[in-house]
Parts: C-alpha cells; structure tokens; sequence
C-alpha cells in the first residue's frame, strides 16, 4: 500500500441535528425551505381565494365573508408571511450568487436584516389584514 | 457530470439559472399585485377583474403560472433529493421520493391548469 492510503483520514462525524445549536444563518436558510415547501400548499388557497373572488358578485362575497372568520384570516396571515419571508431570504440569496455582501459578517448582518423587515412587514400585513 | 432525469433540465445549471430567474419573476408579480392590494382599499369584484382581466396581467399571469411551476418543481426536487434518500429512508428511497415527485408534479399541473384556465376567462 501507498504511504497516502496509511495517512489518517477524516473521521466522519455523524451528528443528528438535535445534538448542537444552529447559527442563526442556519436556521434562517432552513426557514428558508420550510417556507418554501409550506407555501407549495399555501399558493393553491390563494389560487381558490382568487379563483372565488373572481368568479361573479357573490363569489367575491364569498370569499370576503370565508376571510371575516379568524381562522381563515391567520391562514391567509400565515401564508402571506411566509411569503414576505421567502421572498426577502431569496433576495438575500441572490446577492450572494453575485458575491455582493457575500463575507461572513456582512452575510451574518443581512440574515438579521431580512428576519427583522420580515417581522416588520408580517406584521403590518396582520394590521393591514385584521 | 452528474444527471438526473427528475430534475427539470437534467443540468444542475440550467436549474439554478431557472430557479433564479423564475423568483425574479414571481417577486415582481407579488409586487404588483400588492401594490394593486394597497391602492385600492376599497375592493370589489368590478376592479379586481379589471386588474386581472387586463392584458398586460392576463400575460404576466400566464409568466407567473409557469414561472411558479419552474421554481417550485425545482424547489421540491431539491427538498426530496436532499432528504428522501437511503440514509434516512432505507433501501426503498427512490420509490418513495418517485411516489413524492408525482405528488409534486400532480399538484403543480392541477395549479397550472387551473390557474389558466382561470385567467384565460376572465
């Protein structure tokens, strides 16, 4: 065998994701693809909130009268958030692909950048929708 | 060079490009209509199929619907690939993420088509 071969090698280190804290970034890009898989379902409520709406005089009725019920309005709420969300964090994530604030601090303010306006604007949808 | 006949041009590039022009896409149209949303407080039927019903919408609609299935098949073949897999799954992975691939394509074409054919009759 060839000295190489005889070289330590890297040891695989199998950890479950359970057994050490994320960095924020991290769970900033997991939320990333919850949102994304999330909002793969939340397109088609609001593809039927629209197709109702549309539809005639009395869809719209409908439609507006489903959104009056709590319910129906947090799941609208939820979807739209998820939205700003996934929206802001691919923003992000383009910037990245052309190396624009792509160091670790500046990626690392921008992740907190994107969380907070997120927060800020599902929030002012929920004032905006209630 | 890696391929793959589920993913949607067998060529992690093209993907990548697509993924990202498609966002460009879509967070245009969200913008849009949001902007439509928050000038007009006063909703009713009357201005909503105006604004949908426009033909400057009823094309960038139709981007929007296709843009929608290019980037979320992308997205869902990346979540799968990533996680239906033998170390999670056992030997059996690949029939279960082909079963949760048609699940994905099922829904995206029942989204497409119904979205077309809304817009379209407008």
């Amino acid at each position: 065998m060839s000295s190489a071969s005889k070289k330590e090698r890297p040891v695989y280190i199998s950890v479950s994701p359970f057994e050490f804290a994320f960095p924020f970034t991290a769970l900033a890009s997991i939320a990333h693809r919850i949102t994304g898989v999330l909002l793969f379902l939340g397109i088609g409520y609001l593809l039927w909130l629209l197709s109702v709406a549309l539809e005639s005089e009395a869809g719209f009725a409908q439609a507006t009268s489903a959104l009056a019920a709590p319910f129906a309005k947090l799941v609208l709420w939820g979807v739209l958030s998820m939205l700003i969300y996934h929206i802001l964090a691919g923003v992000k994530h383009m910037f990245l692909d052309f190396h624009v604030g792509d160091t670790f601090q500046a990626a690392t303010s921008a992740t907190y950048a994107v969380v907070g306006l997120s927060v800020l604007l599902a929030l002012a949808t929920g004032a905006w929708l209630w | 060079m890696v391929t793959n006949v589920t993913s949607l041009t067998r060529s992690g590039l093209s993907d990548f490009v697509i993924q990202r022009v498609s966002a460009a896409v879509l967070t245009l149209y969200t913008l849009c209509v949001v902007g439509f949303f928050l000038a007009t407080p006063e909703m009713t039927h009357a201005k909503l199929l105006a604004y949908f019903g426009s033909t400057p919408m009823l094309l960038f609609s139709t981007l929007m619907v296709l843009s929608t299935a290019a980037h979320a098949w992308i997205g869902m073949w990346t979540v799968g690939t990533d996680y239906i897999r033998d170390h999670y799954f056992g030997k059996h992975s690949t029939s279960f993420r082909m079963v949760y691939q048609a699940g994905c394509a099922t829904i995206l074409f029942v989204y497409v088509a119904w979205a077309l054919k809304l817009f379209w009759s407008l």
